[in-house]
């Protein structure tokens, strides 16, 4: 792919990125004129703001790639991703807002009055912010590769460096609008390509064929397998072979493989003609890297499927960052009405991702061969499209991607460094937060180079697990249920959040097991979101006397709406 | 396998973190049992389960912080039971013979009255019983009776006697400091009370003389700062909460500058830069106005030119930073020293030492107002809001 366009778009949105948030507060509320200035954040600016810092790279890139790989089963992770949003607006976003907490620790102080549990939810912050970083930096070092060719983690430190610079230097001070300004980069990122892609489509002839089927190649192509991989093949196939195949080494010579599986070394080329079935990629035997989820999946899909289900629907209402961004809501009405905002955003961008899938299937079959299935979204323009123009969209979508590595990469670290600041480090100050930035970022950033590539948006969905099993309880229950005590709490996030935390470990350390186990562990939220609740439940049950005294006035303010408070008091 | 490994590593960092923080959050000192000669130890020990003793009845006599306390008290004087009593009932028992609660409370109708101890054997039909005698010592409280401790024991003792006698001296000094304890938490009440909405009387008079020089030639002009008057009045006379939002107080200061260009035209000019995020921040009532009020007094104090005022609100993670700035004739750091230290008053108005008293009686003494000022330099306070206080609503 070309570069000459696409490091410069990139370089643009990183700089773009920087000056609005720099100086957008200057440019946007400097006046003398006091109605000017003291109106709040609308709904719709404010939804704006949280559909930009949530857009992630699993949503920009990691959908289509999935997609693109799996067929259309995939479908629920842009169902899940939005859902999340409704289970928010309907059992927590008012009611949130009205507690006056700014982050999830916040909440848990004032619904329940005890530090111990407070740091536990700080913890739990760190944890689920440090999942959810991860995949952001591996995504980001994949889009430099494929862009540049450059080394696969110097992406991931670019954004590390970018966002840690940003956050401590005291920038993205006005980070409503420079979020807001993402969520449209990335929509115009998607939006344009998609709607050339589809043109040429349709010019080609509308080509189409079932999900079901096998993709196949639509002209000659060389792929390059970038690591050693076992392909299954259902028919014979004959392929040119320039490397090693099953241990030979061949030179550019036409070889029949047979049907069965196949090893293929790294840095092979396969050459295949056109009309050839795409074979089906076996990652299984690699050592040491992380098993993609997709076997178990492909294993025990139902189970999978509502273990997905159940993690993003429950899980959107723990994210550090978007719990952070209610707060800029004026009062509870205003809450909710942001939350529907982000359903209709949210709802518009997920329509683009799965196009990318489909066309991705026809036009770009080979990279479920090579392992780069996440890069399908930056590469379509150029392969459909082609020339100038599709360097130019190339350049879009890489800078669209960047802004989402970036955006969710920065609210991410704000919250967690927040947390980390407050509630870990000894003192507060300054100092300490732009020391709290660092760790923020520093851990991911080792753990993206120590772990496997796993597929972004599984990653994100291991993410989505912990925060279902461990804030999901918390915040419900904290919310709708009157004898929840601090114990009860406590051993809730500990028992639900802490078993989905050991199961993710497990999982993306590439825990060598199989079958049902594997499974288990690779989808944790149907078990351990259950026993999250139910774990809360009886041990609240089992600490009747340790109910907090002013349970009933802090519901209350949960509930009634801030003109009747006010009255209340009065 | 190098992967699976390091991998592991990384997902067992925060448990390894977790689990340090717990250590040393529940760490003891337990292991003196290594330093000095027994007695220093016996000291040790002594001292160690006194503090552990003592945290509960900071809170004050309840039947929960006697319960807390009890057992401890109980280990210090090494006797079989020990009972601690308000005026009326016994709180807590601890060890054997409750059964001797209701005989104990008739007993302790004399000492109750007097504050005198009292030493006295008991009755029992139990045959097992191992508790034949009681010494009562009563907690005061300056010089008023609380409370009783009594310790039980199967023979009479002169040592227990003694030990009992200056255990329960040792727990009215802790009720002392309870009762201390609550009185500052009534004083702060009562300060809080006493500082908020003073609005500065020469405010009104000037207001209202503005208003009156308008009524004849300006009419319109002059209903619309009466208006203005109006809210920012019930504004600062309203009667419910201790708190407002950062976006009702700056309406408040817009009110007030309104009426306050109406005096000066011209001269004062006013420039905001507020970041929307913040203005949901909940902050003590009344505590940003008094600073404008003190910028547009020094701006215009002394010079006959014009004066800028610029209010800045950021947004800086978990607080709101708020910045009031004016080009005026600044102040000598000393005296403003003094004024804060509350060593000289200011002229009228709430002023600077209230709001810094206030900020620091929610927030803590981390979050006191930061001024930064010279003679001829002007002035630039800063005040920093944490975005979430527990009690702040």
């Amino acid at each position: 792919m070309n570069s000459s366009y696409a490091v410069p778009a990139v370089a643009l949105v990183v700089v773009a990125t920087v000056l609005v948030g720099a100086f957008g507060l200057r440019i946007s509320r400097t006046t003398s004129d006091f109605y000017v200035a003291s109106r709040t954040v609308g709904p719709r600016l404010n939804a704006a703001a949280i559909s930009g810092e949530y857009l992630s790279a699993a949503s920009f890139l990691g959908i289509a790639g999935l997609v693109l790989v799996q067929g259309p089963d995939m479908l629920w992770y842009p169902v899940g991703y939005t859902a999340g949003y409704l289970v928010l607006l309907l059992f927590v976003a008012a009611p949130l807002r009205r507690s006056g907490a700014y982050t999830l620790p916040d909440f848990a102080e004032a619904r329940l009055a005890s530090q111990a549990v407070r740091r536990l939810a700080g913890a739990f912050v760190v944890g689920v912010g440090w999942l959810y970083l991860l995949p952001q930096l591996q995504g980001a070092g994949l889009t430099l590769q494929v862009l540049t060719g450059a080394p696969d983690s110097l992406g991931g430190v670019i954004v590390a460096v970018v966002v840690v610079a940003t956050v401590a230097a005291g920038g993205m001070r006005s980070i409503t609008f420079v979020q807001a300004f993402q969520y449209w980069l990335k929509l115009t990122a998607l939006l344009v390509p998609a709607l050339f892609l589809i043109l040429a489509w349709q010019g080609d002839g509308a080509p189409s064929h079932a999900f079901e089927e096998p993709a196949t190649f639509r002209e000659q192509r060389v792929v390059r397998v970038g690591d050693s991989l076992d392909v299954k093949l259902d028919r014979p196939l004959t392929v040119t072979v320039d490397g090693t195949v099953d241990g030979r080494t061949h030179t550019d010579t036409a070889l029949r493989l047979r049907a069965g599986t196949h090893h293929i070394d790294a840095g092979t080329r396969l050459t295949f003609a056109a009309g050839d079935p795409v074979p089906e990629a076996d990652r299984r035997s690699d050592a040491g890297l992380s098993p993609s989820q997709a076997e178990s999946r492909g294993e025990r899909p139902l189970y999978a499927t509502y273990g997905l289900i159940l993690a993003t629907f429950l899980g959107t209402m723990g994210l550090p960052h978007v719990v952070v961004r209610f707060y800029t809501s004026p009062h509870g009405v205003a809450a909710r009405r942001t939350t529907v905002a982000v359903l209709g955003l949210i709802g518009a961008f997920y329509l683009l991702p799965p196009v990318y899938g489909a066309l991705g299937r026809l036009y770009a079959p080979e990279l479920t061969l090579t392992g780069d299935a996440d890069a399908a979204v930056l590469l379509l323009p150029d392969r459909v499209i082609g020339g100038l123009g599709g360097d130019l969209l190339g350049a879009l979508v890489a800078g669209g991607a960047f802004a989402a590595f970036l955006s969710t990469a920065s609210g991410l670290t704000m919250a967690v460094a927040g947390v980390l600041t407050q509630d870990v480090l000894p003192s507060r100050g300054v100092r300490h937060f732009r020391l709290g930035t660092v760790i923020a970022m520093a851990v991911p950033l080792a753990a993206s180079a120590l772990v496997g590539g796993l597929p972004v948006a599984d990653a994100v969905g291991l993410a989505f697990a912990v925060s279902a099993s461990s804030f999901c309880p918390l915040l419900v229950l904290g919310i709708w249920w009157r004898r929840l005590t601090p114990p009860g709490a406590a051993a809730g996030m500990l028992v639900g959040g802490g078993s989905a935390l050991v199961a993710v470990a497990a999982t993306m350390a590439g825990f060598p097991g199989s079958g049902a186990l594997h499974a288990l562990l690779a989808w944790p939220a149907l078990w351990s979101v259950p026993l999250g609740f139910l774990t809360m439940v009886l041990v609240s049950l089992a600490t009747p006397g340790k109910v907090p005294a002013g349970t009933a006035a802090i519901l209350a303010r949960f509930h009634l709406p801030e003109e009747l408070r006010t009255e209340v008091k009065a | 396998m190098s992967g699976f490994l390091a991998g592991l590593c990384v997902a067992i960092l925060p448990l390894l973190a977790a689990g340090f923080w717990l250590g040393r959050r529940t760490a003891r000192p337990e292991n003196l049992g290594g330093l000095g000669t027994p007695v220093e130890h016996a000291t040790f020990e002594t001292l160690h389960t006194a503090s552990l003793a003592a945290p509960p009845l900071r809170a004050g006599l309840t039947e929960e912080t006697a319960r807390k306390s009890a057992r401890r008290l109980r280990t210090l004087l090494g006797t079989d039971a020990l009972c601690l009593t308000d005026q009326e009932r016994v709180l807590v028992w601890d060890g054997v013979g409750g059964h001797h609660r209701d005989e104990i409370m008739k007993r302790l109708a004399g000492p109750l009255e007097t504050g005198r101890g009292e030493a006295f054997p008991l009755t029992c039909d139990a045959l097992d019983c191992t508790v034949s005698w009681a010494v009562v010592a009563p907690l005061t409280v300056d010089d008023r009776v609380h409370g009783a401790l009594v310790a039980c024991a199967p023979r009479e003792s002169a040592v227990l006697v003694r030990a009992a006698g200056e255990v329960a001296r040792w727990v009215s000094v802790q009720l002392e400091l309870a009762d201390l304890d609550q009185s500052r938490t009534r004083l702060i009440e009562a300060e809080i009370k006493a500082l908020r909405a003073q609005i500065s009387p020469h405010f009104i008079f000037n207001s209202l003389a503005v208003i009156a020089s308008f009524v004849r030639t300006d009419p319109e002009r002059a209903r619309e700062l009466l208006l203005e008057f109006a809210d920012f009045t019930r504004y600062s006379f309203r009667r419910h909460g201790d708190f407002t939002t950062l976006a009702d107080e700056l309406h408040a200061i817009d009110h007030y500058l309104a009426l306050v260009r109406a005096r000066f035209g011209d001269r004062l000019s006013v420039t905001l830069q507020i970041a929307p995020e913040v203005l949901p921040v909940t902050l003590p009532f009344l505590c940003l106005q008094p600073l404008v009020e003190n910028a547009v007094k020094h701006g215009l104090e002394g010079k006959s030119d014009k004066c800028h005022i610029q209010i800045t609100a950021q947004d800086a993670g978990a607080e709101a930073l708020v910045v009031i700035e004016d080009d005026g004739a600044g102040m000598d750091p000393s005296v403003l020293h003094r004024i804060l230290a509350g060593e000289v008053s200011p002229s009228g108005g709430i002023g600077l030492s209230n709001v810094d008293d206030r900020l620091r009686q929610v927030y803590g003494d981390d979050y006191g107002l930061v001024i930064e000022t010279a003679v001829g330099a002007g002035m630039r306070i800063t005040a920093r809001l944490p975005k979430y206080q527990p009690g702040v609503h």
